[in-house]
């Protein structure tokens, strides 16, 4: 039962990552990408309706984390006090930034906001590649069964060190060609093109980093591919991955904007499910003494908590894909400047 | 004051409090759109569909806030309340999960479709669109109404072999009773916030002389739904939630009215300052016996007195307690009377020229929010000192690594940031409320055209 609540948990942060990362992504590039008021509109056309229920994913899948794995949430919620603080007020300045910038027509203000969610939208995903570094490297959990870190350790293991701002800068540009891609899609005319060049350049940018933060994760976790020939799902995720990537290269090439898009989600997903598959049972390892590390068995709520999730949340997810599905063929189609 | 303890309290206490601003409007106006949205579609008015429309706009800004600050609070069970969340986590989790799955995803998915599908959706869909708004809105209510009933009453849940709470029975914990009026009690409480406000904004375009039409109908319907809600506030919710109070948490109720001694025939103290150090009530105007009703039902009632409990088990913050109780149960008192002599004016057809009625209705709009952050004040400063009610106390709850400086550094960061977005609110409303709903469709053309500009 542990072991399906750890796949649904991966799973949420997954869709999570390809949702919210697109728009993370739109959001980088918003200030730079668009030049003109109306172009500007056009971007956040092309992300507005969508990014607040994105979000949700995030906050969904922290609450499923929390029900299913209280010890997780708990002692990963508290070791990461600083950055996670930091996660909240930026969540809060970016939100702020889309929905207060349309409420008033003045060009100090839209560019205060256009600005601000630039600004915020690349923090974050910096900040939650440099989690995902955490997690892959693991963490000082002792015998109290906590832990608390430096923030800056330029040698580490610190929160923010070498090999997690590393994860953290691969995570940028992944999530910013992954931003472009999804305006080539749904926008047209000079933003089209301009997103198209970045998609191109960070799309090489984001493969030259993928090689290196593979290289250096193996470095810092030799465990995490030690186990990948006993592992048929991960290769399987791992292969899910690499044609990802070639449906995005192929995309690019020939100018198929959806292809591409489609290609860059599919290349976060498997990224991120073969990391999974790879630490399974480990949710949060420990630096110090494996035993400490946070696990599905150890980590677990009691069976009856897990059952009784198993009826009503397949519930909410049918909902939420209805949802989502209705939102994305509602607002189908190019994205326009104006309203 | 240098216990991490106190600047967690401290912490949350505040991003809780200047969350919940925002929900309970959010919360109390979305049936009030609704039911300006379905009487334009009933009745093929036009006064209720600009009346639909520039509520929405309040509420929009209104939500973004609403949402932005909601964030925090998910995270903080973590982050601040790490020992809490290990602990109970299997049993609370489930209720904040569902709040995610069910309320959150149809909120975020329809919002959209209603601040900017009027015309995609035409109005039968807007209207759909306006209730499954209010639907998820309310839903999310619950859901953090039933953990927190949870934390007042623990029910459903069984200790686990590792001595963390596990669940037990999922409807027992999902239909706590506790839950039920508390449930009723905020919701009523929420739709006052939504009346008071709507009626203000009438009162504020009427004694300006701006909006004829809209003013009135904010007044006629601000009025009469503020002065349903206020009553159901007091019975038989606020009632049934009072005696559930005397029955399962007597401290707490102890402590909100400063009965120290107890015995038959207690009264009602309504006014009066505790001496929490001598045990007593100084200066205290009482009236016999009435909280021996009010808690059970009969004057002869014994009611415990603070002082028959050994004191670790008193509240430790009586006196913020016992104010926040008798702020709350002021404040709705004399909403009954506002909201009864305008009605009254209203009846009689002078209310839009009784002017010195209409400056109470706009000044009354702060009243509400203080009476709810009084209420919830009451009730999680009752509940100590317990984090989850006998089971758990606060001091248990905490997480174990974040340091004073910690939580000092990152209360400071919430309340810097929360100054500059309550600014931007205030800005944002007030700008909405100088445009005001429009004029009639007939003379509004050039507005509407430098509207879908947007």
């Amino acid at each position: 039962m542990g072991t399906l609540w750890y796949g649904i948990v991966a799973s949420m942060i997954g869709v999570y990552v390809v949702l919210d990362g697109f728009d993370l992504g739109a959001g980088v590039l918003h200030r730079f990408i668009a030049q003109t008021e109306s172009e500007r509109r056009q971007v956040l056309a092309a992300f507005g309706p969508y990014w607040d229920g994105n979000e949700v994913w995030l906050l969904a899948a922290g609450g499923t984390l929390f029900f299913a794995f209280p010890r997780a949430y708990a002692v990963g919620f508290s070791g990461f006090y600083l950055p996670l603080m930091l996660v909240l007020w930026l969540l809060v300045l970016r939100g702020v930034s889309i929905e207060f910038r349309s409420h008033h027509e003045s060009a100090l203000w839209t560019l205060f906001w256009d600005s601000t969610l630039s600004l915020s939208s690349g923090l974050l995903a910096v900040v939650f590649g440099a989690a995902l570094g955490n997690i892959i490297r693991g963490v000082p959990i002792d015998a109290s069964g906590y832990f608390s870190m430096g923030f800056f350790e330029l040698h580490g293991p610190g929160v923010l060190d070498g090999y997690t701002v590393l994860v953290g800068a691969f995570t940028l540009v992944l999530l910013t060609t992954h931003g472009a891609l999804f305006l080539s899609w749904k926008t047209e005319g000079p933003v089209q093109t301009r997103a198209r060049k970045v998609a191109r350049v960070a799309g090489g940018l984001a493969l030259a980093l993928l090689v290196v933060a593979t290289v250096a994760s193996h470095l810092v976790q030799p465990a995490l591919f030690a186990v990948m020939g006993s592992r048929p799902l991960a290769c399987v995720l791992a292969g899910v991955a690499a044609l990802g990537i070639a449906a995005a290269v192929v995309g690019i090439v020939r100018g198929r904007d959806l292809l591409a898009f489609l290609g860059s989600s599919a290349t976060i997903v498997g990224i991120l499910a073969a990391t999974a598959a790879l630490r399974y049972p480990i949710l949060l390892p420990s630096t110090i003494d494996p035993s400490q590390s946070i696990a599905v068995h150890n980590a677990a709520a009691g069976e009856a908590g897990l059952a009784a999730g198993l009826w009503w949340w397949p519930i909410g997810l049918v909902l939420a894909c209805a949802y989502f599905t209705f939102l994305f063929h509602r607002f189908r189609g190019k994205a326009r400047g104006g309203h | 004051m240098t216990d991490p303890l106190f600047w967690h309290r401290v912490q949350f206490g505040f991003t809780v409090t200047y969350h919940y601003l925002f929900p309970q409007l959010t919360m109390g106006l979305a049936p009030l759109i609704v039911y300006f949205q379905a009487m334009a579609l009933r009745r093929n008015d036009d006064r209720y569909r600009r009346a639909a429309r520039f509520w929405a706009r309040i509420f929009a800004v209104n939500f973004a806030v609403g949402v932005v600050t909601g964030i925090p609070m998910e995270f903080q069970f973590g982050t601040n309340w790490a020992r809490f969340s290990a602990f109970s986590g299997g049993v609370i989790g489930q209720t904040l999960a569902m709040e995610g799955m069910f309320a959150f995803f149809l909120e975020s998915s329809v919002l959209g479709l209603f601040l900017y599908g009027e015309e995609r959706l035409g109005p039968k869909l807007h209207l759909a669109s306006a209730v499954l708004l209010a639907l998820g809105a309310w839903l999310s209510g619950y859901f953090i109404i039933a953990t927190n009933a949870f934390m007042q009453h623990p029910v459903g849940h069984v200790v686990g072999p590792d001595g963390t709470l596990q669940l037990g029975s999922f409807w027992a914990f999902v239909l706590n009773p506790w839950a039920f009026w508390q449930y009723a009690h905020n919701m009523s409480a929420a739709m006052i916030t939504g009346s008071f406000v709507v009626a203000a904004v009438g009162a504020l375009y009427a004694l300006q002389g701006l909006h004829p039409e809209q003013a009135a109908l904010y007044l006629r319907t601000g009025v009469v739904v503020g002065l349903a809600f206020s009553v159901l506030q007091l019975f038989p919710t606020g009632d049934r939630h009072g005696k559930m109070v005397a029955q399962l948490q007597p401290t707490a109720l102890a402590a909100m009215e400063g009965a120290f001694h107890g015995g038959p025939h207690v009264g009602l103290a309504i006014i009066g300052q505790p001496d929490v150090e001598h045990d007593r009530l100084e200066n205290a105007i009482e009236v016999p016996g009435i909280l021996s009703f009010l808690a059970y039902g009969t004057f002869g009632q014994d009611i415990r007195g603070l002082e028959e409990f050994p004191r670790d088990q008193w509240p430790d913050n009586i006196e913020v307690l016992y104010y926040a109780y008798h702020v709350m149960a002021g404040l709705g008192t004399l909403f009954i009377a506002l909201m009864a002599w305008a009605t009254f004016k209203l009846w009689r057809g002078t209310l839009l020229a009784s002017r010195a009625t209409l400056w109470m209705l706009l000044l009354a709009v702060p009243f509400p929010y203080i009476a709810t952050t009084a209420g919830w004040t009451t009730a999680e400063l009752g509940r100590q000192p317990w984090l989850v009610y006998g089971i758990l106390r606060t001091v248990a709850g905490t997480s174990p690594r974040v340091s004073a400086g910690d939580t000092v550094f990152t209360l400071l960061g919430f309340c810097g940031l929360y100054l500059v977005l309550g600014l931007l609110f205030l800005f944002l409303v007030a700008r909405e409320l100088s445009r005001g709903p429009g004029a009639p469709v007939a003379e509004q053309e050039p507005r509407a055209a430098l509207g879908e500009a947007r």
